[in-house]
Parts: structure tokens; C-alpha cells; sequence
């Protein structure tokens, strides 16, 4: 039976050498290497719940007035995007259900890749011959950040329109082209044509997941074909030699019960913990604004850094040429994804090492790379932090000011002493290896010494 | 491809003998069978009647089958299906015979070409020309290159204040230590520059620019509502509760925390804002309404490039 469909397959497709390929491709046993497997599960279930909710979701500015299940709302005028969102979670079944376990889905898709992320950039894994699968990598980060804010922006609640406010303003204040780029997309002034609600929704449900799925499919391609790095662990393994478990029958089973778990844990948190209670938020009005309505936690660093640049814009006389919004929220991500793209060539270029690598590094063994790496990674992090410091105010009583002055100062004196301490503490790591292996080698000689002399001992006692 | 360790006979099995193990094998199918149970249940709950707790039994029962199924799957990797190590060699990194061979095609395809910079600069041109056509289209989108829109406020000397159901504001009622959102009577509650935030202070603290003397009567200031540094809603008002020993009154963006000073026409305290929020004249009427008294002060809304911030419309 086996051998027949093999043979039919072969017959027609001629598929059969690659499938023989395929199944004992070989994968390097490691946990870090999941993080990546991880983010795949989490966009199959984005895109399974994603299609569930196009089905119910009408992308319309359209008022309407809600007569839904939500008592609390009803009478209310709204678009029909937001009614119909409401109606999803308080009058399909399962309705809830799918919107949550997709808005999980999307936190957990970016916080796989960032750690994905974190792991190659330590490991040394973007070195040549796998720069582009970094690059590509990179890609499908920014790509998801965009989509994931699009996603909640469509609702068309509160939280939604905020955070298209703020949107519209980094967007007006790009240099030269931003009120010609805002115009051109919102279809007028804030808060924009009708159209451009469904723009958002073309661009959230097919121009960016068909653009992911794509750069998925080219990462993809060039992991299979340059294969997996791998960790000096086993004692076969060599820059020219992959050792690791075969894709079937070892992998497949392990992998596609990763995918199970990753559903099992975004379905129960979309079952029992609330995310973005839309009813909660009401419906946007340009006149409005909420305290405490929070984004998704992967937006965190971009508030962050529009609220620590200190007050200024780039003016000539009456004149501005560069508003504020566009050094935290626009500069300051293209100079994070400006650094990590171009970190594989800056490090071919100054660290003089252009061969080819398979095996991965360990972060000591790399003291420069790793302290940047650390350094670069906690500056990010500090501005993060530094985003959600009004909720520090409110649940410490922290001064608010007091703290964006603290992270003025500290997103710069941090990552400098991030630095050094980083780097010291690598070498000093490989330091004490070194004296442990010089340790080890000393005792052996001397018990080969001892051992030599006792032979020789017992020479000479042996013709006594 | 060879996953055979080197040296060892070529018709041995391809894959390694794995862990004899009935009794995993056992557990794996009930894991399975867990699997289908919770399955069931989750059509169960879906079936039966809204009940509240419904939402969270369907999640906890398909996540339930899910997982049932991850344990069998890794049980079914672990316990029961071979997982041999395996190595094999790393692929070439370059291939430099094919390397030379398409970079001969390319070249020795061009060779017959006398006339290379006029075909190259041609189909620059045409690549160029044709991309532009279709960017064309895109025009379209929104009114390029027209920013006047941008400065456009429904604000005009004699323009009523009028509350979010379009009841007019009196003066009497703007009290102290609360803000007010206010819109121009007649006009929609969408545009950037209709909304504004009224309120009251000390007329003895007024710290206005002489050429804004008048814009508060009794004490009372109107500033657009929209914050210049990104258009979120200016939402807080920061209000002292004991007096001197605290900062003064301010206006507050929930977004960015830009704060103003309504007492010094707007001036930005604290955060990001580049520039004052916006003032608007105001008057008071025979009946004790509160009018507009012309235009802002400065353009509403953010920033772009070129905006003349001195010019509303």
C-alpha cells in the first residue's frame, strides 16, 4: 500500500527524490531552535482564527446604532465596524472565543520572534552563508509589527482610534513627503476618509499576512537549503558535519505536537484570560481620549520613545520641517532595524571574518559582539520600560516626571555600562575556562610524570 | 545523501531500530483518546444554551484536545518511534563550476551587443516611465499635495460654544478646577479642529501674551482639544488640590503626557510637544453664552514639514 502511492506519486510528480530528502532532513537538538517552530504554530492559528473573524468583521465607518446583547452600550451610535466587533464577541458563540485566541496569538507570534531573534543574534546564526535568512527574518518582524497594529486599529473603538492618532501624527512628520504620505493614506485629514477603513482591513487580512507568509516561505527555503547551524554539543558535529535527529520519524511527531501545545495554550488563554475588552473601550471620537487603555505589548517600545524626546521641533522661523513624533516614532525604529540588518556586514567588515560558519558561537566566545548585543538590546528595553512608566504612576505612585527625566539619562548611561560589564564578563568566563583547562592539562602531566617515574622505579627493582 | 555513519554496509535499514515500549504505546492512545473526549466536549458546550460560563468552558476544552494531542505526539517521538542521531555533511557553500557557467551565459548571450549603453539606457527609461504610469494611479488615494485641509478649523468670531448634544455654553457655568469639552455649534465632531477645552482659572494668574489680552474673559480659556505633538484628545486636567506647595494648573495628553499651561496661553511644560496647544479667542455674549472670538492662534493638530504654524484656516 505504502509502495503504491510512493510509486503513483513518483510516476506523476516526480516528487519522490525530494520527499526522500525532506524526510531525513536533519535537525540539531536544541530547545532554543523551538522559538522559531513556535512563531510558525502561532501564525497557522493567526491565520485559522483570522479567517473565522473576516466572516463576521464589516470593515465600514458606515453609523449605525447598536441593538446588540451589551446592555450597557445599547441606543449608542457607532460604525459598523465596531458593532459588528461587539456583536462577534457578545452574540456569535465562539465568537469570543476566536477573537481572543487570535489577539493571544498575535503577542505570542512577535514574542516568539523576538526571542527567535535574540537567539540567532547571540549564537552568532546570521554569520555567512545565512545573512539573508536573517535579513529575511528582520523583515517579517517589522512586517507583523505593522500588522498586528493595523489588526486592533480596524475595530474602530477607542483604544483603536488613539492609536491611529498617534499613527497619523508620526506618519504627518516624516520629513518632505509625511503630509502627502498622511493624505495619501488616510484619504484626507485625521480621522480620514471612509476608505480608509477598508485600506486598514485589505492591508490587515491579505497585502501584509500574504507578504509574511512569503518572506515564511523564503526564511524557510534558505534554512533547508544552507541547513541548520548547530551548537558544538556533540562531539561529531564539525563545521562540515550536521549531526542531529532526522525530520520523520524523529521530528515530524515532536514538531507538529509543538503546533498542539502552542494552540493548547493560546485557545485556553483565548478561553480565560480577557485581552482587549473592545466593550470596555467604547467607540472612537476624535474628541476623546482614555487613560490607561494600553496597546499590545510589542508597540510598548515605540510609546516609550515618543514620550521620552524631550519637547522640541526642527523649526525656521514660523515654519516647522521636523515635528517631534518622527524621532521617537519613526527614526528611532528604522535606526533599531537599521542596526540589526546591517550588523551581519558591519561584523564581516570590522571583525575581519568573511569564511563560512555551521557551528554557532557561544555568547562568551564573542566578549564584542555580545556586550553590543547586550548593550543594543537593553537600550530598546530601557525605552520599553520607560513606556510604561504613567503605569508606574499609578500603581507605585512613582513621579512621573521625575521618571522620564531617570530614563532620559538612564537609555544612555545604562547601555554603555551594559557594555563593559558584558564584556568583561565574557572574557573573564573564557579566562577561567582557559585556567581550567591549563589546570586539567597540568594535573595530567603530572600523574603521567608520577606514573613514569614509578614505572621506572619498578625497572628498577625489577632485576633486584 | 548518505545518513548511514561512514563504513557501515549500504543495505542495512535506513532507519535505526527504536525503543520497544507497549506500554507507552498504550498511553499514547489514551492521550488520544483524551483528545476526542474533550473534542466532544467542546461541541457540547458550543451546542447547548448561552450559559455565562460558556465563552471559557469552549476554550478550556479545545485547548484541553489540543494539548491532549501535543502529549501523545511527543510521547509517540519519545517512547515509541525511533529518534536516532543521524549526520550527515553540510552542503557545498558555492557551487563555482554552475557560478562561471551562468555568469558565461549572461555574458556570452550580451556578447553580439554593439550598442549596449543605448539599449540599457532605453529600457531604463522604459522601466522608469512605466513604473511611474502605474504609480499614477495612486494619486488617487487622497488629496496630494493639498495641505490646506490640514489647517482647516470650523472656528469663526461669533461661532457658539456648544456642548457634545449642542446645548450652549453660558459663562456662568465654567467652573474652577474642571475642564470642559466644547464644539462649534452646527458642525461635525470629526474634524481635528472642532473640539475644544474650556476651562476656568484665577483671572489674577493670567500669564497671557500681550497680544491675546481679551481672549479670556473672566478668566475663562479655550484651547483646541487636539494635541500638537501626535492628535490624541488633550484628556487630563491636572488640577492642584493644595494650592501653592503644588505645580499649577495644567493640560494633559493621556498618549505622550505633553502638559500645558492654560494660564500662559498653552506654553508646553513637560513632554514631547513641540509647540503650544492652540489657542482660541473667546467672547461672552449679552445672554452670558460663550462665543469664539475668531480663529486659533497657531494651526491645529500635529506637525508636518513646511506647516506654517501661524496660520489656522
Amino acid at each position: 500500500m505504502i509502495r503504491q502511492t510512493v510509486h503513483f506519486l513518483d510516476s506523476r510528480t516526480g516528487a519522490v527524490p525530494f520527499m526522500r530528502k525532506s524526510l531525513r532532513y536533519i535537525f540539531p537538538d536544541h530547545w532554543s531552535f523551538l522559538l522559531g517552530e513556535i512563531a510558525l504554530y502561532a501564525f497557522i492559528v493567526l491565520v485559522g482564527t483570522g479567517v473565522y473573524l473576516t466572516l463576521f468583521f464589516e470593515p465600514s465607518f458606515a453609523e449605525t446604532t447598536y441593538t446588540g446583547s451589551y446592555k450597557p452600550m445599547q441606543g449608542l451610535t457607532m460604525s459598523e465596524a465596531y458593532r459588528s466587533a461587539l456583536d462577534l464577541s457578545f452574540d456569535v458563540t465562539s465568537g469570543l472565543l476566536m477573537r481572543q485566541a487570535h489577539h493571544w496569538a498575535s503577542n505570542i507570534f512577535v514574542a516568539a520572534i523576538v526571542l527567535h531573534l535574540l537567539r540567532v543574534f547571540f549564537t552568532g546564526g546570521f554569520r555567512k552563508p545565512r545573512e539573508l535568512t536573517w535579513a529575511l527574518g528582520l523583515m517579517m518582524l517589522f512586517a507583523s509589527l505593522l500588522e498586528g497594529y493595523l489588526g486592533y486599529s480596524m475595530i474602530d473603538d477607542l483604544l483603536s482610534g488613539i492609536g491611529l492618532a498617534i499613527g497619523y501624527g508620526v506618519v504627518l512628520s516624516v520629513p518632505v513627503v509625511g503630509a502627502d504620505l498622511a493624505l495619501g493614506l488616510w484619504g484626507g485629514p485625521f480621522p480620514g476618509d471612509a476608505a480608509w477603513e477598508s485600506r486598514m482591513y485589505v492591508a490587515h487580512v491579505f497585502l501584509l499576512p500574504i507578504l509574511i507568509g512569503i518572506l515564511m516561505a523564503a526564511h524557510l527555503a534558505l534554512v533547508a537549503s544552507r541547513h541548520h547551524a548547530q551548537f558544538k554539543s556533540a562531539k561529531r558535529a564539525t563545521e562540515r558535519k550536521l549531526v542531529g535527529m532526522p525530520a520523520y520519524p524523529a521530528q515530524v511527531p515532536r514538531s507538529i505536537g509543538l503546533l498542539f501545545a502552542t494552540a493548547a495554550l493560546i485557545f485556553l488563554l483565548g478561553g480565560l484570560v480577557q485581552i482587549n475588552p473592545i466593550w470596555q473601550w467604547g467607540p472612537f471620537e476624535v474628541a476623546q481620549g482614555t487613560n490607561g487603555a494600553q496597546p499590545d505589548w510589542y508597540l510598548g517600545w515605540l510609546i516609550g520613545s515618543l514620550r521620552l524626546v524631550p519637547g522640541f521641533d526642527v523649526t525656521i522661523a514660523d515654519y516647522n520641517l521636523i515635528p517631534n513624533p518622527f524621532w521617537g516614532g519613526a527614526l528611532f525604529p528604522i535606526i533599531v532595524m537599521a542596526v540589526l540588518g546591517a550588523w551581519p556586514w558591519l561584523e564581516r567588515r570590522f571583525g575581519g571574518d568573511s569564511h563560512s560558519h555551521n557551528i554557532l558561537d557561544r555568547p562568551r566566545d564573542v566578549p564584542v559582539r555580545t556586550a553590543f548585543g547586550v548593550a543594543f538590546f537593553t537600550w530598546v528595553a530601557l525605552i520599553f520600560i520607560a513606556g510604561s512608566a504613567d503605569r508606574a504612576t499609578v500603581f507605585f505612585g512613582l513621579d512621573y516626571e521625575a521618571q522620564v527625566i531617570f530614563f532620559r539619562v538612564a537609555v544612555i548611561v545604562i547601555p554603555l555600562v551594559a557594555f563593559f560589564t558584558t564584556r568583561r564578563i565574557c572574557r573573564e568566563l573564557k579566562r577561567s575556562e582557559e585556567i581550567g583547562f591549563d589546570q586539567e592539562r597540568a594535573e595530567e602531566e603530572a600523574e603521567e610524570e608520577e606514573e613514569a617515574q614509578e614505572a621506572e622505579r619498578e625497572k628498577e627493582a625489577a632485576p633486584a | 545523501m548518505t545518513t548511514s555513519p561512514d563504513g557501515e554496509p549500504e543495505s542495512r535499514d535506513i532507519v535505526a531500530a527504536g525503543p520497544e515500549s507497549p506500554r507507552s504505546e498504550v498511553t499514547v492512545a489514551a492521550l488520544l483518546v483524551g483528545a476526542a473526549v474533550s473534542a466532544i466536549a467542546f461541541i457540547g458546550v458550543y451546542s447547548v444554551e448561552k450559559f455565562s460560563t460558556q465563552h471559557e468552558l469552549m476554550g478550556l476544552t479545545l485547548a484541553a484536545s489540543f494539548a491532549f494531542v501535543a502529549a501523545a505526539l511527543i510521547l509517540l517521538g519519545e517512547r515509541v518511534l525511533p529518534s536516532e542521531e543521524v549526520a550527515e555533511d553540510y552542503p557545498e557553500v558555492a557551487a563555482p563550476q554552475e557560478e562561471e557557467e551562468v555568469a558565461k551565459v549572461m555574458e556570452e548571450s550580451a556578447a553580439g551587443i554593439t550598442r549596449k549603453r543605448l539599449l540599457v539606457g532605453a529600457g531604463g527609461t522604459a522601466g522608469g516611465a512605466i513604473g511611474l504610469a502605474a504609480l499614477t494611479p495612486a494619486l488617487s488615494l487622497g488629496p496630494w499635495f493639498e495641505v490646506a485641509p490640514l489647517y482647516r478649523t470650523p472656528w469663526r468670531a461669533g461661532r457658539r460654544l456648544v456642548d457634545d448634544e449642542g446645548k450652549p455654553y453660558k459663562a456662568e457655568e465654567i467652573e474652577q478646577e474642571t475642564f470642559y469639552t466644547a464644539f462649534p455649534e452646527g458642525s461635525s465632531h470629526r474634524n481635528l479642529g472642532a473640539s475644544i477645552v474650556v476651562v476656568r482659572v484665577d483671572p489674577a494668574a493670567l500669564m497671557l501674551p500681550p497680544e491675546r489680552a481679551g481672549w479670556a474673559p473672566e478668566g475663562i480659556l479655550a484651547f483646541s482639544k487636539i494635541c500638537p505633538h501626535a492628535a490624541c484628545a488633550v484628556a487630563l486636567y491636572r488640577k492642584p488640590t493644595y494650592g501653592p506647595t503644588q505645580p499649577g494648573p495644567a493640560l494633559v495628553c493621556p498618549c505622550h503626557y505633553s502638559t500645558f499651561d492654560p494660564g500662559k496661553g498653552g506654553e508646553v511644560l513637560f513632554g514631547p510637544a513641540g509647540r503650544p496647544l492652540p489657542q482660541l479667542p473667546l467672547t461672552v455674549d449679552a445672554a452670558g453664552e460663550m462665543r469664539a472670538g475668531g480663529n486659533f492662534s497657531d494651526a491645529i493638530g500635529p506637525s508636518w514639514w513646511g506647516i506654517d504654524m501661524e496660520q489656522p484656516h
